[in-house]
């Protein structure tokens, strides 16, 4: 690996079109610095999900290069770069034949780590995703609550220590108070792990709240990149709308909140 | 009844020659069957073909199935092997189905964070889509086993033993006492089959959702 490097992901010119021939996505760039936090942002089919995939491989690109490491994905030994990067996604996708110490351990076991480091690791991360393993390792994930098994979901993306993180909505299809509440938790172990972490998104708060930076995807192409401060002030009418909505928002819940009090 | 309690040993051996009929077919069905399966996960575009003719297999009846079989020059040498072939044949496409069906019914999330997390073709197979698959396939052998039990006392009518002896002797002797000596233990070895494999079934599936 080349650690002199700050770029830990980059996009040169990609695009990815279906065999039907139907663009998905046109002209990426975009580098994603070691340790940072980018939010893909923008609406259903604008070619988020279809650039975290090219990441780890699940999709190629039909013209242009994706980097890991300074090394085109292309060239990486697709089983080598794909442990090396945890992947959290809405759906979870939990192993439902195995416990939740069985799901985490899964990436630690293929990569041949001793019992003892295994058992170790397995207990660290779900204390990190505050699920103690002694309540939560035997059982099954049709035992867990949707928030829980997000927070499984997690730690097996963590698991194998891996410097890069794909999510893709992890926390889209949350009651809004579990979400919350999980979004805050992410926050704290990103400041504390400095993970790489792409991270998909459509909405605008949770954008906001998570990321270094935001990168706003319409139509298949890169809008911009903004950080967060800069998303809310920027004159670009694109943005506008995102940060309009994200305000009628906030609005509502102050007015709520007002009637409320007046009761 | 009588003839049954009269005739112990000939209805052991018969019943042994018929257990084996029917175990070395639903071996040989497995094994061609499972891997068969299998390989229409990874090549859609064969499932039509292959389907289609176990389909058609099936469908033909089965004293006709033996017959048809019997002019062939290697297997037509022996009685008990048409036999053994010609079950397997019957058997193939409940468990090509099921094994199809099992692994292509796994939720499209579990397999691509499989996938994402880096398990190899063959680790995705035996770590998750087999064990995945697993009470699938067990009822499609359950249904084959079953459908073997019945479909080999057949297999007597080329002489190759079993339980049917003593079913088509009965019908030649118009005598029903010596039909259910046949009918019986095959009625009662498809009943144990069947719920021993529900049973195993039910024990696999516990622990899913």
């Amino acid at each position: 690996m080349d650690a002199k490097s700050t770029v830990a992901i980059e996009f040169v010119n990609v695009e990815f079109r279906l065999p039907e021939g139907k663009t998905l996505l046109s002209e990426l760039n975009l580098a994603v610095e070691r340790g940072e936090t980018v939010m893909l942002l923008g609406r259903s089919g604008s070619g988020k999900t279809t650039s975290l995939k090219m990441i780890n491989r699940l999709l190629r690109p039909t013209a242009g290069e994706v980097r890991v490491d300074g090394i085109p994905v292309t060239q990486w030994d697709a089983i080598k770069l794909r442990r090396g990067i945890g992947y959290a996604i809405q759906d979870v996708g939990l192993f439902p034949h195995y416990t939740v110490r069985e799901n985490v351990a899964l990436v630690p076991r293929l990569e041949q780590w001793d019992r003892g480091k295994i058992a170790r690791r397995v207990e660290e991360v779900l204390t990190l995703v505050s699920l103690p393993s002694a309540e939560f390792a035997d059982r099954y994930p049709h035992e867990l609550s949707g928030g829980q098994r997000q927070r499984v979901g997690l730690a097996r993306a963590l698991a194998a220590d891996p410097l890069i993180l794909l999510m893709d909505e992890p926390f889209g299809a949350l009651d809004p108070i579990t979400r919350a509440e999980l979004q805050r938790e992410f926050k704290k172990l990103q400041e504390k792990l400095g993970k790489t972490v792409v991270f998909v998104t459509h909405d605008v708060g949770e954008a906001l709240l998570l990321g270094n930076r935001i990168a706003l995807m319409e139509d298949g192409k890169l809008r911009g990149v903004y950080r967060p401060e800069e998303f809310l002030d920027t004159a670009d009418a694109a943005v506008q709308a995102y940060v309009d909505v994200f305000r009628a928002g906030q609005q509502m819940f102050r007015n709520k909140q007002l009637t409320e009090d007046l009761r | 009844m009588n003839f049954l309690l009269t005739h112990q040993h000939e209805v052991a051996t018969l019943t042994a020659e018929h257990l084996w009929l029917v175990s070395i077919s639903m071996l040989l069905a497995i094994a061609v069957g499972v891997p068969l399966g299998i390989l229409l996960t990874r090549r859609p575009k064969w499932k039509a073909l292959v389907l289609g003719s176990t389909n058609v297999v099936q469908t033909i009846p089965s004293l006709a199935l033996f017959g048809l079989l019997l002019p062939l020059p290697w297997l037509g040498a022996s009685a008990e092997r048409l036999a053994i072939v010609a079950l397997a044949l019957y058997a193939l496409l409940p468990i090509v189905r099921n094994t199809y069906v099992g692994i292509a019914g796994i939720s499209a999330p579990v397999r691509e964070a499989a996938v994402a997390m880096g398990l190899t073709s063959g680790q995705l197979l035996w770590k998750v889509e087999l064990p995945l698959a697993l009470p699938v396939m067990l009822s499609g052998i359950r249904v084959a086993a079953v459908i073997t039990i019945g479909v080999a006392t057949i297999a007597a009518a080329i002489g190759a033993g079993g339980l049917g002896e003593f079913i088509f002797r009965g019908i030649a002797m118009v005598d029903n006492g010596v039909i259910l000596a046949g009918a019986i233990p095959a009625a009662l070895m498809a009943l144990v089959a069947d719920l021993s494999l529900s049973g195993v079934e039910k024990l696999l599936v516990r622990n899913r959702q």
